[in-house]
């Protein structure tokens, strides 16, 4: 296969994005994380922060120490030199999930969209093996890449300003873990009672990128149980294998 | 969302610039002291200030003794104003910093807004001078951004954006100001596969009415970013107040890393610059009541 060089684009005057791809692709996604996991292990001077998306690796960088067209170059040797393939995930949980109703207010629009019923939109969701490509946004947002193609859909026109914590949703091709309220442009499906991030609890935060997922289909009984567990510290979510 | 005028302000009382201190929203606060007597100095955002009644000059510092009220109207030249305490604020740090952040449960002493009633664990104040610090003028220039990442997404509407006035929609927060001005199209629709953001990226959503990212900012998002706030001016930007019109214009990566390094330059030569208060009286009663320890300030109102 051929490698392509990644595209560097300047975000301001002191951050990078490293573009490895535009779409979601597995495959973008490793090299992002190979890159990040090379610059812990190489640390170029003048790099503050790495934030690894699906197709992207965000290098904030302070414009004292190096200069945009010295990094970008830096960069872009590392990522052609940088071996990925030993990006195999370890873990992997299931997520109990409450989905419709309140639980998830844009379920039964989102299925009418779909031309399916909501009981078959919230089958195939449930049938997927997702995998964590990027934390981000919010702390413990935890977006997915695996969405079944059939579920796509576009974000909203106008993004609300409030979504409540725990919120399943989808947006595009992407699904994905909110962990705490804020604002959304996704379509809400759902609720989990998993806390992905959780201060003064150990860990902090729950996933990591290169995790795999797949959901548990909850009621609102058993959500009430493990949302009242939740909020005591407990994990809530299964590890099936570590 | 001013970091220039939260480094004046701490280094008005000795502080090290980048201090933990109190930023004051559009709104107004009063405040009052405990048990002592503390440094104060107030920058940022202009705003009627008072101690007791009597008015209180901005860039410089003054002692809030115990009896007397702080009172801070609402800002008239600019959103925000700070207020740092010599001797900082105690608390506990979270990932290496006292600040805010409400969404995500951080902040020390308080992982929310101040509310009435708060009281902030302080030292007294020394008995230094008080001193007086004369910033550069904020110019009504445009507000300079460096195009991309995703520029490409746009094609002749970032022609639109460069041309057009805009203003800040009142539903703005410390997350996002939300533009209001012309229609920014995309070429290939709103949803972009979510990538990194920084202070500033400015994301256009299917609305076409772009949201420039602010400090309290989610770490990546999901709308085309046709470019980004250089870090010299986000703190103008903070302080642009709602309806007011501006305009962007479009700098180098060079040019923006240049005044980047200037306003760091800036910021770290800041500590030179406070001279002696001329008028500043000293208020040495509360100087000699002063408590070592146990000093509190008492946030009575955060209106």
């Amino acid at each position: 296969m051929t490698t392509l060089p990644p595209r560097m684009l300047p975000s301001g005057d002191s951050a990078i994005t490293v573009e490895f791809g535009r779409d979601i692709s597995d495959e973008s996604n490793r090299r992002v994380l190979a890159l990040d996991r090379r610059l812990t292990q190489t640390p170029i001077a003048g790099i503050i922060e790495t934030v690894p998306t699906y197709r992207s690796l965000l290098v904030h960088y302070d414009p004292e120490t190096i200069g945009f067209a010295a990094l970008s170059e830096h960069l872009a040797t590392l990522a052609l030199s940088t071996d990925d393939s030993e990006n195999a995930a370890k873990r992997h949980w299931r997520i109990p999930v409450c989905y419709g109703g309140e639980y998830g207010i844009d379920l039964e629009d989102a299925a009418r969209g779909l031309n399916m019923t909501p009981d078959a939109l919230v089958a195939r969701h449930v049938a997927g093996n997702y995998r964590v490509a990027m934390i981000g946004f919010t702390p413990g947002w935890s977006y997915l890449s695996g969405l079944d193609p059939a579920l796509a859909m576009p974000r909203r026109q106008a993004p609300r300003l409030h979504t409540p914590a725990g919120t399943i949703s989808v947006g595009g091709i992407q699904t994905g873990i909110q962990c705490l309220p804020g604002p959304s442009g996704w379509h809400l499906l759902g609720r989990t009672p998993v806390r992905t991030y959780q201060l003064h609890r150990e860990p902090i935060f729950l996933l990591e990128p290169g995790d795999t997922i797949s959901f548990a289909r909850i009621d609102e009984k058993e959500f009430a149980e493990r949302d009242d567990a939740a909020s005591r510290g407990d994990v809530v979510a299964e590890l099936l294998s570590a | 969302m001013d970091r220039l005028s939260l480094a004046a302000s701490n280094v008005l009382v000795g502080n090290d610039p980048l201090a933990a201190a109190i930023e004051v929203g559009p709104l107004g606060a009063k405040l009052s002291v405990r048990d002592g007597a503390v440094r104060l100095a107030l920058t940022g955002a202009e705003r009627p200030a008072a101690l007791d009644g009597a008015p209180l000059a901005f860039n410089e510092s003054f002692v809030l003794s115990e009896g007397q009220v702080l009172t801070l109207g609402v800002a008239r030249g600019g959103v925000f104003s700070y207020l740092a305490i010599e001797g900082g604020v105690s608390g506990e740090p979270m990932f290496g910093s006292l600040a805010v952040n409400a969404r995500a449960g951080l902040g020390s002493p308080y992982p929310r807004t101040l509310q009435a009633g708060d009281t902030i664990a302080v030292k007294s104040a020394t008995p230094a001078v008080e001193r007086r610090l004369d910033l550069p003028e904020q110019l009504d220039a445009p507000i300079r951004v460096v195009l991309g990442p995703q520029d490409d997404e746009f094609g002749d509407a970032v022609e639109t954006f460069l041309a057009g006035e805009w203003t800040i929609s009142a539903t703005s927060d410390r997350m996002g100001y939300r533009l209001e001005g012309p229609q920014i199209s995309h070429l290939h629709g709103h949803n972009i596969v979510s990538d990194g953001t920084v202070d500033g990226s400015i994301q256009v959503p299917g609305s076409g009415q772009p949201i420039v990212l602010m400090p309290d900012r989610g770490t990546s998002g999901g709308y085309p970013k046709i470019a980004t706030v250089i870090s010299a001016d986000l703190g103008r930007l903070a302080q642009r107040q709602p309806g007011r019109p501006f305009r962007f214009q479009a700098v180098s990566v060079e040019d923006a890393q240049a005044a980047y390094r200037a306003m760091a330059k800036l910021i770290r030569s800041l500590p030179d610059l406070p001279r002696e208060a001329q008028h500043a009286a000293i208020d040495l009663d509360a100087l000699l009541s002063a408590n070592v320890a146990g000093t509190a300030i008492d946030a009575l109102t955060a209106e």
